[in-house]
């Protein structure tokens, strides 16, 4: 990777309040504009922004953060939303269930984490993606049968409690993603994804780090995956295993850039959006171009659109000043 | 379990693990050479796939005939691939190359199946001959002709290979800048054009083992995922830097696979392997990322 940053604590005071103020607006809008415009397209269209920021946000943490390139932020979501599922169908409170959901993907991700952590770039990376199929291979054997909605639930269905779940998700996972950048605990992570053998020999704890970011990332992917679950009327429970979520999440955070907190939102919005406005046109291609602009993002743009802005604003300060 | 039905799950194993060991020699020529992971291998063996089975549908031609189209036609898609994307990070090194050719085989992946979807549909489809069903009777275990014969291409393929990469001035020029690539550059040795022409004979690999899924199984846009995944465990066996090792060891797959699905359980056969997998990536973690000597 080239150089990621993470977002500077400005010192100029306007500044320093304009980010917080354009969250801000931005929550206000997500929460009111769905309700003004009430239409079912409307309704999905942010719903899916939200479960992506968040998976974005999840990725980001750990592979943007920590350096750890995962390819199983899949297993987290699919085991997510197969608990909530189960535990929600049969009988318990669905607070329960959410909660349950993310707690025992984050149980899934310590037990395969810690020896995982023992393998290096690439191969974490096809060592993680290696573990997710294990799960979707396993799962759609053994539960091969498509989970519904009953009749009862289907009645009292509504998309706006499963929009505003997805919303307050994304929400606290962002915040979840900044507490930790203003933690102690940012530097070590940061020292751990730039030089893992000169962390070590600094005094940071590596596997602590990584088993941090990882305790973060799974859980709320575990949490999306409850989300998944909540809101989908019918599907395979080996659908939410699939790697593309992981592909997805993985996009997101490159086309939004790497390491940063607004990177996850900023794809996100992007990402669903466009694909929502390519798959009706472009059926078939959309994904085609979806490959092609990644790849130009990593081999020209590594940081993504919140870099290819701060450039853009670079070059035109640098303009200003020397007239 | 009958003796005979033993040999029969044993002999069947052994065909499709010579169908993994060639996917994976290519993709093993290419991370040792080159030193970058290409997750677009599978999908290089997914297109050789539909060569072949364009050309039997067009022509009529015998698929193993046709790898005489197959092969030059991907080794061309090969150069042109490593020329429009590989080549830019060919300089990168260590670690931030894996990384990076990682996610940019991955982008190809999306661009590949995708397009392979577009173009072809996402029908199944395979290449039936008119010896299909034929097959040698040795002692109560059949052999059919098409896997008998992908097996033996499978072994010549590896020979020649063998052959090509100890015996001749292109091949150890390969070999030496698998070694050491500065060293190598400094005997003279154009290391460009050998990132080159080792990603395409990668390519050329991959669609002879499309070829053979294409005669055996069927072929869907997308399988590539599939395919990358046996040929990184089979790498993973085999140890990385070990080319040619790729083929017994993708024949051990191949076996154990089958033997685990007929005994264990059914269901277990294509979990088996990436559960060896994680566990030799897990337990002998210093083999895999250290080139031996």
């Amino acid at each position: 990777m080239r150089a990621m940053t993470l977002p500077r604590i400005s010192s100029n005071s306007l500044r320093r309040w304009l980010a917080p103020l354009g969250i801000l607006l931005l929550i206000v809008f997500a929460f009111l504009i769905p309700r003004q415009i009430d239409k079912q397209n409307i309704w999905n269209l942010f719903f899916l922004i939200c479960l992506q920021i968040t998976l974005g946000q999840s990725w980001n943490i750990l592979a943007g953060f920590a350096g750890q390139s995962s390819l199983g932020t899949a297993a987290f979501f699919g085991i997510g939303a197969l608990v909530t599922r189960t535990l929600w169908f049969g009988g318990q409170p669905f607070a329960l269930a959410f909660l349950a959901g993310g707690f025992v993907a984050v149980l899934f991700a310590m037990l395969i984490g810690a020896p995982t952590f023992r393998l290096r770039g690439a191969y974490f990376a096809i060592g993680t993606l290696g573990m997710a199929e294990v799960m979707r291979i396993t799962v759609s054997q053994k539960i091969p049968l498509i989970s519904t909605m009953s009749g009862q639930m289907i009645a009292g269905y509504d998309l706006t409690s499963r929009y505003y779940l997805a919303l307050g998700l994304a929400v606290t996972t962002t915040f979840a993603a900044w507490l930790l950048l203003r933690s102690p605990w940012s530097l070590g992570l940061l020292a751990v994804r730039e030089d893992e053998e000169a962390a070590q020999a600094t005094g940071v704890h590596v596997l602590g780090h990584k088993l941090l970011a990882l305790f973060l990332s799974s859980f709320f992917a575990g949490l999306a995956g409850g989300v998944f679950a909540y809101q989908q009327i019918s599907y395979y429970p080996s659908a939410p295993f699939s790697p593309h979520w992981t592909f997805d999440a993985l996009l997101i955070a490159f086309i939004g850039g790497l390491g940063t907190l607004a990177g996850p939102i900023i794809g996100a919005i992007f990402f669903v959006v466009v694909r929502e406005q390519l798959a009706v046109n472009l059926v078939e291609i959309h994904q085609v171009i979806f490959g092609i602009l990644f790849i130009l993002i990593v081999l020209i743009f590594p940081g993504g659109l919140v870099e290819a802005w701060e450039r853009l604003r670079g070059a035109r300060w640098i303009k200003k000043s020397s007239s | 379990m009958s003796i005979e039905s033993f040999f029969q799950t044993l002999v069947f194993g052994l065909f499709v693990g010579g169908i993994y060991g060639i996917a994976a020699m290519g993709l093993a020529l290419v991370f040792g050479v080159l030193k970058m992971l290409n997750i677009a291998h599978g999908e290089l063996v997914m297109l050789g796939g539909y060569v072949s089975f364009w050309v039997f549908q067009a022509y009529g031609m015998d698929p193993f005939v046709s790898l005489a189209i197959v092969i030059p036609t991907l080794f061309l898609l090969g150069l042109a691939l490593d020329r429009a994307v590989y080549r830019h990070i060919i300089r990168l090194h260590g670690e931030e190359k894996i990384k990076n050719s990682l996610l940019v085989s991955f982008g190809l992946t999306l661009v590949l199946q995708n397009l392979a979807q577009w173009l072809f549909t996402a029908d199944e489809r395979s290449i039936q001959v008119s010896y299909a069903g034929d097959g040698l009777n040795l002692m109560g275990v059949t052999m059919p002709y098409t896997r008998l014969g992908s097996l033996l291409i499978a072994l010549l393929v590896t020979l020649a290979l063998n052959y090509f990469l100890h015996r001749t001035y292109p091949g150890k020029a390969i070999l030496a800048t698998a070694e050491d690539f500065e060293a190598a550059e400094l005997a003279g040795i154009n290391i460009n054009r050998v990132y080159m022409m080792t990603f395409a004979l990668g390519a050329a690999l991959a669609s002879i083992a499309g070829t053979f899924v294409t005669v055996t199984y069927g072929l869907t846009p997308s399988i590539g995922v599939i395919w990358t995944l046996k040929a990184l465990i089979v790498i993973v066996l085999a140890g990385t830097g070990s080319i040619l090792g790729a083929f017994p060891a993708g024949i051990l797959l191949g076996v154990v696979e089958a033997l685990s699905g007929a005994f264990i359980d059914a269901t277990y056969r294509e979990t088996i392997g990436l559960v060896i997998f994680l566990l030799v990536l897990i337990l002998r973690p210093q083999g895999l990322f250290v080139r031996s000597g």
